[in-house]
């Protein structure tokens, strides 16, 4: 699935020394360096540089405001629809920097598959959502399709409760329902990287809990980058954990490190909910 | 209870106050004023229920005199009035096909031009204006659907049409008028009167209310539906057409209904540039008329019953059209609902 090795070449870039997955031997899949971000004047995000490790998840944590979504946002230029909001430094991504004005942003979204706080089913059928992502870049027969569609939503661990009913509206499902069918959807296109931004904030918790087992799933396949107001979730589902505050990065490290042993004060306030 | 009201007040300073006080009294004594309200609530159910029959009995009286009004020429001419094209005040001789086809067609032209233009401009204003350029634009297009439609007829006949005349239609028969079969369309003098010129003028007059429906509805869009779409890779035009276009559908072709509707009744401004003659012709540079149109012109003159009777049965025509293309949008909706799936 994964066609293409990543090349270190901004291994020489002459930036700050980053903070970086390496030690754990897992290879960055995107690696940043340098990032700041603006939304008009104010200064978003702060000389941010760390790498998502391939086919791990990352997690963004912090407070309200920390810049952790920002961040995500970064990650798929999604800030790119909205005038005024613009970043700079380095994003590599199979060894281009995804910030260059020159980057295919239809592309890159392609590559780097996106899903929502809330659940945001199109107004089509359960089928048609599926297929909608993949026929932008794809021509496939009506049998691949059929294919196509049915290894998304057995990724998404939804195709045993909608089988019987492709046809029926994505927005009849409940709720946990329309945010697997999104993250099926965001499979289906098969993505390199999934953002999830708070995938699971409007769920029940059984709708949670079925949500996080199947991201525990999909890294075997996907480079996952979670944002989450629940630190217990991200100490749960991450591999790697970022604590974000005031759009700086304070922390970042292997998850267990980062909970159990913090190096820095303020990483350990939040998480032990001294403060946030 | 003393500490509730004092924090509630505290969050909210001004607007809780009276409510909450309110509150309190009607807690504290009900009993008193359930009566005073029950009686209070039966009007007023009752005076909701009476304005809307309003309107009921409003549309059933219209409709039944419209009928007894338009009798004689029914009764004289049979079912033929619809399909017949005579006009004939002299022989007392009369057939409305002409002028309801010319209401048809020239409000198909409305559409057709104003339909894409109106998605265009709703679809500039909501997803690639620049902010310093939405309001003025907005305004712009609120200010044209303020316009008298007598304007639009004034600069119909005396600006448009000898423009369009002298320009517009030589090059039109010169050019696709040579083509089988819909080269016949562009086809008559190039008077810069006509059906086409009719459709054109009422094609600028349903835009703005068109395009202002379709902004409105677009507006209302969650922009993390369209930011899921573009987070697939999906373009503009792609998220436009696939996802805002479908959400909203029910409010597009609400608009379009609203452009419709305003189309086949308008009045002033077709009459100054249709021509006023009752011809049928598939070329539409040829003048022709309208059902309002007609009775615009004729109605003071009508001294002959059977002749004002016809034109009232236009009139019915009319109505009928519009409630034909209500029911025809309902239909429409429905079956787009049951399109994208149907809901559990």
């Amino acid at each position: 699935m994964q066609t293409q090795t990543h090349t270190p070449t901004h291994a020489a870039a002459p930036m700050p020394p980053p903070m970086t997955a390496a030690q754990t031997a897992a290879e960055p899949k995107m690696s940043i360096r340098g990032l700041d971000f603006y939304y008009g004047q104010f200064h978003g995000l702060k000389n941010v540089s760390l790498d998502i490790a391939e086919r791990r998840v990352t997690a963004f944590i912090g407070p309200s405001g920390c810049g952790k979504s920002t961040l995500l946002r970064t990650l798929n230029r999604m800030y790119s629809l909205y005038p005024g909001q613009r970043a700079t430094g380095e994003i590599l991504f199979h060894g281009r920097n995804i910030l260059d004005p020159g980057v295919d942003l239809n592309m890159l979204r392609a590559k780097v598959g996106m899903v929502f706080q809330k659940p945001t089913p199109f107004p089509m059928s359960i089928y048609d959502n599926i297929a909608f992502g993949v026929r932008l870049y794809e021509r496939l027969s009506a049998r691949a399709m059929d294919e196509r569609v049915e290894w998304a939503l057995s990724k998404a661990a939804l195709w045993d409760e909608v089988k019987d009913k492709l046809k029926q509206s994505g927005m009849a499902l409940s709720g946990g329902q329309q945010q697997r069918l999104c993250i099926a959807r965001a499979v289906a296109v098969q993505p390199d990287v999934l953002l999830l931004d708070e995938p699971t904030s409007a769920l029940d918790p059984i709708s949670t809990a079925k949500i996080e087992e199947l991201i525990t799933e999909l890294k075997r396949d996907y480079t996952i980058a979670i944002v989450t107001h629940n630190m217990q979730q991200a100490a749960r589902v991450s591999d790697f954990t970022a604590y974000m505050y005031l759009g700086e990065l304070i922390e970042f490290g292997a998850t267990d490190a980062l909970f159990f042993k913090p190096q820095r004060r303020e990483t350990e306030d939040y998480i032990t909910g001294r403060f946030g | 209870m003393a500490s509730d009201g004092a924090t509630l007040t505290m969050d909210l300073p001004v607007a809780a106050t009276p409510a909450q006080g309110g509150r309190v009294r009607r807690d504290d004594a009900p009993p008193p004023s359930r009566g005073h309200g029950q009686l209070g609530d039966l009007i007023f159910e009752n005076l909701t229920r009476l304005f809307a029959m309003l309107v009921l009995g409003m549309l059933a009286a219209i409709l039944i005199a419209l009928g007894i009004a338009a009798w004689p020429a029914l009764r004289e001419f049979g079912p033929g009035f619809f399909f017949t094209n005579v006009w004939n005040p002299v022989k007392s001789q009369f057939g409305g096909l002409a002028p309801i086809y010319g209401t048809l067609v020239t409000s198909a032209i409305a559409l057709l031009i104003g339909v894409p233009v109106s998605f265009g401009i709703a679809i500039f204003l909501t997803e690639m204006c620049p902010v310093a350029l939405k309001r003025p634009l907005g305004t712009a297009v609120e200010l044209l659907a303020a316009v008298p439609s007598i304007i639009y007829g004034m600069w119909g006949l005396f600006v448009f049409a000898p423009w369009f005349g002298d320009h517009v239609q030589p090059l039109l028969t010169s050019t696709i008028g040579r083509l089988p079969v819909i080269g016949a369309i562009f086809q008559g003098p190039p008077s810069g009167i006509g059906l086409a010129t009719a459709g054109i003028i009422l094609s600028v007059m349903v835009i703005p209310f068109i395009a202002s429906v379709m902004r409105d509805v677009f507006e209302v869009v969650p922009t993390v539906l369209k930011e899921s779409a573009y987070g697939l890779g999906a373009t503009t035009w792609e998220v436009v057409w696939n996802v805002v276009l479908p959400y909203t559908k029910v409010g597009v072709i609400g608009g379009i209904m609203l452009g419709l509707g305003r189309a086949l009744g308008e009045t002033m401004a077709v009459t100054f540039v249709i021509g006023n003659a009752y011809k049928i012709s598939a070329a539409l540079f040829e003048p022709g008329n309208s059902i309002a149109s007609a009775l615009a012109n004729e109605f003071n003159e009508a001294a002959d019953p059977v002749h004002r009777a016809s034109l009232i049965s236009l009139g019915l025509v009319l109505f009928v059209l519009t409630t034909i293309v209500l029911a025809l949008s309902r239909m429409l909706i429905a079956r787009l609902a049951r399109g994208e799936g149907a809901r559990t």
